[in-house]
């Protein structure tokens, strides 16, 4: 979409110091965060920040949007809660098996859904992820259907890790590495292709570029990015829901990139860690209706401050150190 | 055979929802380019509004039938000039996230009202019996769905087709720049057409009401099948997504009924119908190819 070109400029332009003093603050809240909230939001932050992640790397960097990305965050959360329960394997194992299934049923879903652009590629994945909400919620044998997946086993090598404190901090280098993989596949030849794909396929493709298999790659290593997320919110909530495949919780993740910026990568860690804070809070002060916030904010943010938060702030930050 | 007879009449009925809601997004879209995300929604308010009406104001269905998509059709004008409009100069993808925004919105704000449970409403008196075909009967009110869609479809279809407001949005929507350059006003009619679509969903969510359950979320999964049908009839299409969405209103009755042991299939049919149009034909059954991105 179109407010990313001027964004990723900005990204170049700023001064290296500054890049690495963001780094050091963003490692340094990272380690804080359980110990200024409540450690099981700062958990569902991280997984939900792989998420958005996942998603701005095809939106922001491919130009597609996915509204079907619970399809994977979903089916990666089922398939890691049934390798722990069944195969007792620790959580990293259980967590890395999950994104590879995520990312096999990305295959025939990708394949499908690169044959069109724009606004029939969100239709497309949301419909498919409608029919493997349908599929989860017909296999009650595997998935519980509605009861879902209860009890799943958090642990590693005999470590108690039931305390959300220090699963906060056995996750971390599970996210860390998500988010470390997916700014290197936007930093890489392969990324800098994306961008040319997503700026103007013509060209790309008498460049000889194989867009659509381009297209499809990004597809899978996004839909598994977003497994890793998903597999480790199985992990920290200790149970699977029918919701984690549910078209809103793909619409979440899309809102959260969104509200940090399309384009930007670390905006949509930003974005996660805002609704997740926001959602907590409205449910701690006992506020039904969340969907009439979240919803009502996202308007608000597509109407008039499109370049998300980080986006803006690259923004500023490129007006201040005067260049172009 | 009378059976199957029967179950082709209820595929027909569900397909005259799907149609009628396919008709409205395949309207707004050829006009604006715009996917209305909250067709569902706006579905939804079309049935609560009905039911409100009965229940605080003793409005009959009849009466309903007429102001609920008025009503519908005016609030979809403001929404139009209030979000949508703001952002027709960009990409539509902006449109789409907005429109998804405001469905959560409506719902919520349903919900907040009057709680998530379904409330029953009753046929029309003059609708319930049944009509004998000979071989088989029909509940009446399921009749006049049928036959009020199938009238809906085609009066939008002679509309279009055959006056002179139907040539300017075929013009404006085929070739908007052109029809600007020959005079026409094409920003004129993006506001009516727009209430038009919505006030359609308005008339499928009426006809809704005495059949299915209402309640705040009956739209929300329902839109995304319409996604699939008009993926299927080719969004560009009038008549694609109008006759996609009683095709696939046909295959789910009839897989509802002959492999009722896997109900699965019946609900996943639509999209599976889906892939297979996207290998075959990318564009639709009935869609034009796009201009190369």
């Amino acid at each position: 979409m179109s407010v990313a070109p001027s964004v990723v400029r900005a990204a170049a332009a700023a001064p290296r110091r500054l890049r690495w003093a963001l780094l050091v603050a963003g490692l340094a809240i990272a380690v804080w965060l359980p110990n200024g909230l409540y450690p099981a939001v700062a958990v569902d932050m991280l997984c939900w920040a792989l998420f958005a992640v996942a998603v701005d790397l095809l939106l922001g960097y491919t130009g597609l949007l996915s509204f079907g990305h619970a399809a994977f965050w979903g089916t990666s959360a089922y398939a890691t809660g049934l390798v722990a329960i069944h195969l007792g394997a620790p959580f990293p194992v259980a967590v890395l098996s999950g994104a590879l299934v995520a990312a096999a049923l990305a295959v025939p879903i990708g394949y499908l859904a690169v044959r069109r652009t724009g606004i029939y590629f969100a239709m497309v994945t949301l419909a498919f992820a409608q029919m493997i909400y349908y599929i989860a919620n017909n296999r009650r044998g595997l998935t519980g259907g509605e009861n879902g997946l209860q009890s799943v086993p958090r642990e590693l090598f005999g470590l108690d890790l039931t305390d959300a404190y220090y699963f906060y901090y056995a996750a971390l280098p599970v996210v860390l590495l998500g988010l470390w993989a997916a700014w290197r596949i936007v930093n890489s030849p392969f990324g800098r292709v994306l961008v040319g794909i997503r700026d103007n396929p013509a060209r790309a493709r008498a460049l000889g570029y194989p867009v659509h298999h381009y297209k499809l790659l990004a597809f899978v290593l996004s839909a598994f990015i977003a497994g890793l997320g998903g597999g480790l919110f199985a992990m920290a909530h200790r149970f699977v829901t029918l919701d984690t495949l549910h078209w809103t919780t793909s619409g979440k993740a899309v809102v959260m990139v969104v509200l940090g910026g399309i384009g930007t990568l670390w905006g949509g860690v930003l974005g996660a860690g805002l609704l997740v804070r926001l959602e907590d809070w409205l449910s701690f002060s006992g506020f039904e209706a969340v969907g009439l916030v979240t919803g009502g904010l996202f308007v608000v943010v597509v109407l008039v401050f499109r370049r998300g938060l980080w986006g803006t702030a690259a923004d500023l930050l490129r007006r201040r150190f005067g260049r172009p | 055979m009378s059976s199957f007879l029967q179950h082709t009449f209820d595929g027909l009925v569900s397909g005259a929802f799907l149609a009628l809601l396919a008709l409205g997004l395949a309207v707004i879209f050829g006009m604006l380019r715009v996917v209305n995300f909250a067709h569902g929604a706006f579905y939804m308010l079309g049935a609560v509004g009905t039911y409100l009406l009965l229940t605080e104001f003793g409005v009959p269905f009849w009466w309903a039938l007429l102001i609920v998509p008025v009503a519908l059709g005016v609030l979809g004008m403001g929404v139009e000039r209030a979000f949508v409009h703001r952002l027709a100069r960009l990409d539509p993808l902006y449109n789409f996230l907005l429109t998804f925004g405001l469905t959560l919105v409506l719902q919520d704000l349903v919900k907040l009202r009057y709680g998530t449970q379904s409330s029953p409403y009753a046929t029309p008196s003059a609708l319930a019996g049944t009509v004998d075909f000979g071989l088989f009967d029909f509940p009446a009110y399921r009749v006049f769905v049928l036959a009020f869609a199938v009238v809906a479809c085609v009066a939008v279809w002679w509309l279009l087709g055959h006056t002179r407001v139907g040539m300017v949005v075929r013009a404006a929507t085929e070739r908007p720049e052109l029809s600007r350059a020959l005079g026409i006003d094409v920003g004129r009619w993006v506001m009516p057409v727009f209430g038009f679509g919505i006030a359609l969903a308005g008339v499928a969510g009426v006809l809704a009401a005495p059949m299915r359950a209402v309640n705040p979320l009956m739209g929300a999964d329902l839109v995304i099948v319409v996604f699939a049908v008009v993926v299927i009839g080719g969004l560009g299409s009038i008549f694609g997504s109008v006759a996609a969405g009683f095709g696939i209103g046909l295959v789910q009755a009839w897989g509802e009924s002959y492999l009722d042991q896997w109900p699965i299939v019946a609900q996943t049919s639509v999209f599976v119908i889906m892939a297979a149009v996207l290998l075959w034909r990318p564009a639709g059954l009935f869609g034009r190819e796009e201009a190369p991105a």
